[in-house]
């Protein structure tokens, strides 16, 4: 398998001075999912950004994983909604000319 | 340069406890982190303001020289006079991407810069010097509706480099393109950071844009309104000519089908026109027209 974009835990585990129970509590509560070639865990590069940004959410907040896992859901919502009304606010423009 | 009033940032009275700073700065935390906010610009501002009062005021030492700095802040012309010479020469740098972490003039005038010149700092940003990931750059892009009716080759420049984009037809209004890799460098070989365009399309047409559909009002004139007839319209790419029935009503939609917007990503493939006709009502009549208008009253009355 080809493990371009991914990158191995173990090296993360370092950088970032955390446990591998880190990154089988992420994956877990299913805020990230890994991916095993030949025994070894990887999290494809893309979703570096998420880790991190639990990580940061985890020592300025005090965020535990179940409560980051809310946040990332609502999030979502937010966004939905803003393009939601982004697009709502343009068709409005047709109505108020 | 300006005096920050710490205590008023993290909203504690002078006096305030320890434990009574480590609150305020956690929930003031918890409600600006840029994580919880993404993309809001005035959040990323106040964590800022509320890190580095929580960096001073958190510490004993330093929340001690604060306190007495504050009080002769009034008096200390001369050092105010070089702290403006000194935000004169920073602020004549171009700015491009404000990266996050920045201390006030304040701080580094008191502080000496750097918040990791200092130790003790008992919580503060899990910083950037941890990140494996190179930083997402965020940039905005303006263009006339105009511009994104075809797909356009445009260079921009991002951070001092020149990033070469195609901008694919039926770009929509806030619409975000990601362009992997080309973010800030990853740190222990780590990926580059992507870089966010969010487009904004200003319309100075006078057509109005709903998707991939276009809507425009057409005026008619009465007469044709009335007898039929044929009228030439703008599309956004050209003229058409269309027929009016005879006993047009005002309001009347007409839809044009494939005379809309290229739907984004999809080669020749465009949505529709929607045109409302306006009858134009005669005003400033001749002698003559009002006459004949009221013999056409007279008629329609009997």
């Amino acid at each position: 398998m080809n493990t371009e974009n991914l990158v191995p835990i173990n090296v993360l585990c370092t950088h970032y001075r955390v446990e591998m129970s880190f990154f089988s509590s992420l994956e877990e509560i299913g805020l990230v999912d890994l991916e095993a070639v030949e025994n070894t865990k990887y999290i494809p590069s893309e979703k570096l950004g998420d880790v991190e940004k639990i990580l940061r959410m985890q020592q300025d907040l005090n965020l535990n994983l179940e409560a980051i896992d809310i946040v990332f859901h609502l999030l979502d919502k937010v966004n939905g909604l803003q393009s939601e009304l982004q697009s709502i606010k343009s068709r409005l423009r047709i109505y108020e000319e | 340069m300006e005096y920050i009033d710490y205590y008023k940032v993290l909203g504690v009275k002078k006096d305030a406890t320890e434990a009574e700073i480590k609150k305020a700065y956690r929930k003031l935390a918890r409600k600006h982190h840029p994580d919880i906010n993404p993309d809001d610009k005035d959040a990323e501002k106040k964590f800022q303001q509320v890190n580095e009062a929580n960096q001073v005021l958190s510490d004993s030492e330093n929340r001690k020289k604060y306190d007495k700095f504050g009080k002769d802040w009034k008096h200390a012309e001369e050092f105010d006079k070089a702290g403006q010479q000194r935000q004169y020469t920073r602020s004549g740098q171009a700015g491009g991407f404000a990266g996050g972490g920045d201390f006030s003039d304040f701080f580094e005038s008191m502080f000496g810069g750097q918040p990791s010149s200092f130790g003790g700092a008992s919580s503060g940003s899990w910083g950037r010097s941890r990140q494996f990931k190179g930083q997402d750059y965020q940039a905005e892009l303006r263009l006339e509706l105009r511009d994104v009716y075809k797909t356009q080759k445009r260079t921009i420049t991002v951070n001092n480099k020149n990033i070469r984009l195609t901008i694919p037809a039926g770009v929509a209004n806030g619409q975000v393109i990601k362009i992997a890799g080309y973010g800030g460098e990853g740190a222990n070989g780590g990926p580059k950071g992507d870089l966010y365009i969010t487009f904004t399309i200003e319309n100075r047409t006078s057509f109005q844009r709903d998707g991939d559909n276009l809507y425009a009002n057409v005026d008619v004139d009465l007469y044709k309104a009335v007898l039929g007839g044929e009228i030439t319209v703008s599309t956004f790419d050209g003229k058409v000519k269309l027929k009016v029935p005879p006993g047009t009503q005002n309001g009347t939609k007409v839809k044009l089908k494939g005379k809309g917007f290229p739907v984004y990503k999809k080669d020749s493939s465009f949505g529709d026109l929607y045109l409302t006709y306006q009858v134009a009502i005669p005003t400033k009549l001749t002698e003559k027209e009002e006459e004949l208008f009221n013999e056409l009253a007279k008629l329609s009355a009997s």
